[in-house]
């Protein structure tokens, strides 16, 4: 970290540095955006910090700035969302819940409590209409969070919705959050919870969003304070000098423009022993193409086809699957690209394919596992034939691998079917330890395999991907995984069997060295992250 | 006055019909209150106190106000709810 330190400045050009894991390698400066968190009501007893009037206009302006942002949100939202938004601004205006509130606050209680209060109120009459009303339930606990929050002086629960770009600063960022996030306007991710596997780093990677996650006080930080994010060194400056912010963006223009001499060089990378690595992209469907190969992605090294069905309640037709699988293979005639077959657990359901409430998903019926029950083997079958199929006449290399493999047996059982399919070139996930200990016998059933980092390291480390405070141990730059990988290309090489990584850390410049030092033959990341990760590979 | 009128949106006084009467309630030159059997009446300007009266489609409502051009008012707002207005 120190080395790291120096060569972003002095370190006298800031008030003050907190240090995170970096995403990526941009920096860049931008005014502090702080994401509320959901906080317990007041208590009924709590003091009022005024006289009855202030408070009664303390409580009111909450209502009038929840409004006013919901107000802009639609704006911003427009068509349906909108509605409910709109929805919404009519209920904080609403001047029954005013009169709630105001009868409170006049009579001693403090302004956050009145405005909980007075939303209760409302709350059980909603509640008593059953389940037609549900969803204006959780529109009402959601305005009264808001409100709450507003009348404490505090920054609302929910991603900000601003007209300037900004730096979202969070405790962690959850999917729900992201989607409603407008990312045109976010300049950098900082969280204060997650590591490099959580939903921030991902969408960070994705998005190519400057990122440093797991970042001790940040929440502490100030509305609209300078910050100075530096996701190469880990590093947020907070209220950095004007030379200093200068200093980092001549920086970041040199950066930016290695790396896009690094995407223009599309020539192989080969490691000093005269491997060739391949440097592929992350898909989820022919509408990630054109980005994979604008980014000089040499083919697809995970096509995750359990995107096309998500909220799907029937299940994919063949001739579905085959239109579908067809329009991404057409776009890498002659290159190689690889599928996985349907990822599906209790942690990431398909309405068609019904797995019941599981005490433990990550250790549940996922992945491959799924499908060695009869019934819904066929499933399987049916995809195989598909992707087998659709790929004739494309000019693609197919390659088809099984998420989720813990062993030889589970390997020799998906790649008979595979066969049988017609698949040419069969293999499997490791994310399992067990598999990764026993990478000899497992790749000695198949033709090659691919490394899912992020599930690979939240079992080696016994690290939920999800649990935020947990981010310390989601490393997968840990020795521990190191090892499984060491082992995993080890036992490639001397089989003669491409291995891979496809997870998270295959993204990440500081690692990707790392692991083709270790043996890996491949590299399959987020489009944006390919780039990046090019421009480190040639430098070593 | 009143005026007893049946809703004729299906999905009721809830989501956008619920949001188009309490804007034209509150538009309103007077104030109306809205009722439904068995339960007290609200102000119908209130859009918490409307969706919580749960008013589904074909059920009839009573609307009340008092006063110069009351009549008027209670035509335009009951002639509103005879009117689909989900679309």
């Amino acid at each position: 970290m120190n080395t790291a330190r120096s060569a972003a400045g002095d370190g006298d050009g800031a008030v003050r540095t907190l240090h995170g894991v970096g995403v990526g390698g941009a920096s860049v400066a931008g005014p502090v955006a702080l994401m509320g968190v959901p906080e317990p009501p007041p208590e009924p007893d709590s003091p009022p910090s005024g006289p009855p009037a202030e408070e009664t206009e303390r409580a009111l302006g909450a209502l009038r700035l929840v409004a006013a942002e919901l107000g802009r949100r639609a704006e911003l939202a427009g068509g349906e969302t909108a509605e409910v938004l709109e929805a919404q601004v009519m209920m904080a205006e609403d001047p029954s819940l005013a009169e709630a509130v105001t009868d409170r606050t006049a009579a001693g209680v403090s302004a956050g409590r009145a405005v909980f209060e007075a939303f209760g109120l409302f709350r059980a009459t909603l509640a008593e209409a059953g389940e037609y009303l549900a969803a204006r339930v959780a529109d009402l606990d959601d305005l009264a969070a808001r409100a709450v929050a507003a009348a404490a002086g505090r920054p609302m629960p929910g991603v900000p919705v601003r007209d300037e770009p900004f730096v979202l600063v969070a405790r962690d960022l959850a999917p729900a959050d992201t989607a409603l996030l407008d990312l045109q306007k976010v300049l950098a991710l900082v969280t204060e919870q997650g590591g490099p596997t959580s939903h921030t780093a991902i969408l960070a990677r994705a998005r190519g969003i400057p990122a440093v996650v797991g970042v001790a006080g940040v929440l502490d930080l100030t509305e609209d304070e300078l910050l100075l994010v530096d996701a190469a060194d880990g590093a947020v400056y907070v209220a950095p000098t004007e030379e200093f912010v200068e200093r980092a963006r001549e920086r970041e223009a040199a950066r930016r423009e290695a790396a896009a001499r690094a995407a223009a060089d599309t020539a192989p990378i080969r490691t000093p022993d005269g491997r060739e690595v391949k440097l592929l992209a992350n898909i989820g469907g022919a509408g990630d193409v054109a980005d994979a190969l604008a980014a000089g992605a040499e083919g697809v090294g995970l096509f995750r086809t359990e995107v096309l069905y998500l909220g799907a309640l029937e299940p994919p037709s063949y001739e579905d699957q085959l239109t579908a699988y067809r329009a991404v293979f057409e776009g890498f005639d002659g290159r190689t690209v690889i599928a996985r077959t349907l990822d599906v657990g209790a942690d990431k359901p398909l309405p068609f394919l019904p797995l019941g409430e599981e005490p433990n998903p990550s250790l549940g019926v996922r992945g491959i596992r799924a499908f060695r029950e009869t019934v819904h083997e066929r499933l399987l079958d049916t995809q195989l034939t598909a992707l087998a199929v659709a790929a004739e006449g494309t000019g693609v290399d197919l390659w088809v691998m099984a998420p989720m493999i813990a062993d030889a047996a589970e390997a020799r059982w998906f790649a008979a079917k595979a066969r049988a399919a017609g698949i040419a070139k069969v293999g499997v996930m490791i994310e399992v330890p067990a598999a990764a200990l026993c990478a000899r016998e497992v790749l000695a059933e198949v033709d090659f395999a691919s490394i899912g980092t992020n599930d690979l390291t939240q079992y080696t480390m016994a690290a939920d991907r999800l649990v935020g405070a947990l981010g310390g141990l989601q490393d997968s730059g840990h020795p521990a995984v190191l090892k499984l990988i060491a082992m995993t290309a080890y036992a490639g090489a001397e089989l003669g069997k491409p291995v891979g990584v496809c997870g998270e850390a295959a993204g990440d410049p500081r690692l990707a060295a790392e692991l083709i030092r270790l043996g890996v033959t491949s590299l399959s990341m987020a489009p944006a992250a390919l780039s990046e990760v090019r421009a480190a590979l040639r430098r070593t | 006055m009143q005026r007893t009128v049946t809703v004729a949106s299906r999905v009721g006084l809830h989501a956008r019909p619920a949001a188009v009467f309490v804007k034209a309630a509150s538009a309103a030159t007077l104030p109306v209150t809205i009722a439904k059997e068995g339960k007290e009446p609200v102000s119908a300007r209130s859009i918490l106190a409307v969706l919580g009266l749960d008013v589904r489609g074909g059920e009839d409502v009573v609307l009340e106000a008092e006063g110069d051009g009351a009549e008027d008012v209670l035509e335009r707002l009951a002639e509103l709810l005879t009117e689909d207005l989900e679309g």
